[in-house]
């Protein structure tokens, strides 16, 4: 492409040169500039092109094939479509996707509002305590997923050593990961553990964005603290919850390494979701065009959350 | 006067135990791992905890680099992680440039292809995108990880964001002075975004030296690991000894709080102007 583009640009040259015409040299200026502002998104966009658009592309086309990798390609029509409802697997995969949200999305807001709340007052090392909270976010998930598997071991870990000194009876003693009640909880725990932090950064800048005369003429009115951040606080935080909200849905359909490291999915499929059922599909099963299938299933709900954040920001 | 500074006092103390157990409790997985990475297998899980081992087991750390390549492992990552920064950088304000402060054809509908896939979870194209890079014959290099992590959207979408706040007559100026597009970009544009860049060097550092999924679908050859799946790769070998699993997982974590530690300020301006946007 660029070699026809230096020919045209050469072999115009000298026809402008001997008729400078202005019309002509300002649509010779006006292709000049393109080239040199392509020339700025090339190197980027031809990565991003072939290695994020093509493949999306082309995940649309395998859902609709049967594929095993090595062999011929075959077109399935919606075979694949039609196999998620008969797939145990697939239900309790979209199932476990929806319960981990469902909870983990209001847990997670709720700590990191209330860390936000505590941690946007006047108090000594708040920096400090500011970067503690985060650091787990940055901290990397197979080494604090290890840790995390350790002290939740059921028989020698220590949470469960505490309540037992507590006066619990070690039958009633949570099994955590090893438990299919207990393992949702436990990769949901961790989850919210690992996350809080960086939602509590952008509830943060939230609060400081609310304008100071508002608490100042809820104080006149006699309002008590907890008034306050029911009339001021949570209304004013209206536009920061729905983004978080919004983050936190998106992130939590994609669930992947701490149940990976976690339970793998188990015990029997008791925390397996979408992304795990997607990743045994292709690279357990080599079954390329299902995975795709399942795929395409994460995509539709992330996309339907993304269109209800593109609607309520209009309305903004 | 005299109560009101009372209950002052009170509600602060409140506060600050609130704020010590909170944190506490946040920091306590670290604790334990540092604790247990200096103590022997048997003793990581006696209870009640000794915190700080009377007779630190300092052996660990120096164990860890010979039962595994660790030492590779981090080499293999820096040299990833390094790699995919820099071009990172390089390429998103490259292009975080045109779409700021240059007028051409189709602008709007090649950024309206950047915006559309930032939404796009990368879970929804792993596997088509595996079988691509298959295909050029990249699965087992590092080179695979490279290109998949190097050119993404977000980048690009960061960049120009701050560009954007940038007074497009520096550039005009910087026109009639005789400066063409590309010495406006380096000398002007690229010194006066250090905090976008350093924003977003820490973005892609933390993304890449903790990424487990990409490494564990393209990396099966070990010497090629990256030290998140040597780690996993190392504590099913060893699921028993607690102690050396612990001294590695410290190991992995130091860089990151090395970088976080100084960046960290970036970080968070960057974390809370992304969520203004919402």
């Amino acid at each position: 492409m660029s070699i026809s583009n230096s020919t045209i640009a050469a072999g115009d040259a000298p026809a402008v040169s001997r008729r400078p015409s202005k019309v002509l040299s300002r649509r010779r200026r006006k292709i000049q500039s393109a080239l040199v502002a392509y020339s700025f998104i090339a190197p980027n966009f031809l990565g991003f092109a072939v290695f994020t658009l093509g493949p999306i592309l082309f995940a649309f086309v395998l859902a609709f094939m049967h594929w095993d990798g090595s062999n011929a390609i075959t077109f399935a029509g919606l075979d694949n479509f039609w196999r998620l409802f008969e797939d145990k697997v697939f239900i309790a995969a979209f199932w476990n996707t929806i319960i981990y949200t469902v909870v983990s999305v209001p847990a997670t807001l709720a700590c990191a509002l209330g860390l936000a709340i505590l941690l946007n007052q006047k108090i000594f090392g708040r920096d400090f305590f500011r970067t503690a909270m985060f650091f787990p976010y940055v901290a990397s998930l197979v080494a604090v997923a290890v840790v995390w598997n350790m002290i939740f071991n059921p028989e020698m870990g220590p949470v469960n050593m505490i309540l037992y000194t507590l006066g619990l009876d070690p039958k009633d003693m949570p099994g955590w990961a090893a438990d299919r009640h207990w393992a949702m909880v436990t990769v949901i725990l961790f989850g919210v553990w690992k996350s809080m932090g960086y939602y509590m950064v952008i509830y943060l800048a939230g609060l400081q964005g609310i304008n100071s005369e508002l608490y100042e003429a809820a104080d006149l009115d006699g309002a008590n603290a907890w008034q306050k951040f029911v009339y001021v606080t949570v209304p004013q935080l209206g536009p920061t919850t729905f983004f978080v909200t919004v983050m936190l849905t998106i992130q939590a359909f994609k669930v992947f390494d701490q149940i990976y490291m976690i339970t793998q999915g188990g015990p029997g499929t008791s925390t397996l979701v979408l992304v795990y059922h997607i990743y045994n599909e292709a690279f357990i099963s080599w079954d390329l065009g299902y995975s795709s299938m399942i795929a395409l299933v994460l995509f539709f709900l992330v996309l339907a959350v993304t269109v209800v954040q593109f609607r309520r920001q209009r309305e903004d | 006067m005299k109560i009101a500074g009372r209950k002052v006092t009170a509600n602060s103390i409140a506060v600050y135990a609130t704020v010590i157990v909170i944190t506490a409790v946040m920091l306590m997985p670290f604790a334990w791992m540092l604790s247990a990475s200096l103590k022997l297998s048997r003793d990581v899980f006696v209870f009640p905890i000794e915190w700080i081992p009377s007779q630190p087991q300092w052996q660990n750390y120096v164990d860890i680099w010979t039962k595994i390549p660790l030492g590779l492992f981090i080499y293999n990552t820096s040299k990833l992680t390094i790699i995919v920064t820099l071009l990172q950088l390089l390429t998103s304000s490259f292009a975080a440039y045109a779409f700021a402060k240059l007028d051409f054809p189709y602008k709007n509908t090649l950024f309206l292809g950047y915006i559309a896939t930032i939404a796009m979870p990368w879970q929804v194209y792993m596997v088509p995108q595996f079988l691509l890079m298959r295909e050029f014959g990249l699965n087992n290099t590092h080179l695979a990880l490279i290109c998949l992590q190097a050119f993404t959207a977000f980048g690009v979408f960061l960049m120009r964001q701050f560009y954007m706040s940038i007074p497009t007559e520096l550039c005009e100026a910087a026109r009639i002075d005789g400066m063409n597009e590309y010495q406006i970009w380096a000398r002007i544009m690229l010194p006066l975004s250090k905090p976008a860049l350093s924003t977003l060097t820490i973005f892609t550092f933390v993304t890449t030296w903790n990424d487990f999924l990409g490494p564990m679908i393209y990396l099966t050859k070990t010497e090629l690991k990256t030290i998140q799946i040597g780690l996993r790769m190392f504590i099913s070998q060893y699921s028993a000894e607690y102690g050396l699993i612990m001294a590695a997982s410290v190991v992995a974590l130091i860089p990151v709080l090395i970088v976080f530690l100084s960046l960290q300020r970036f970080f968070v301006e960057g974390v809370a102007s992304s969520g203004l946007k919402g």
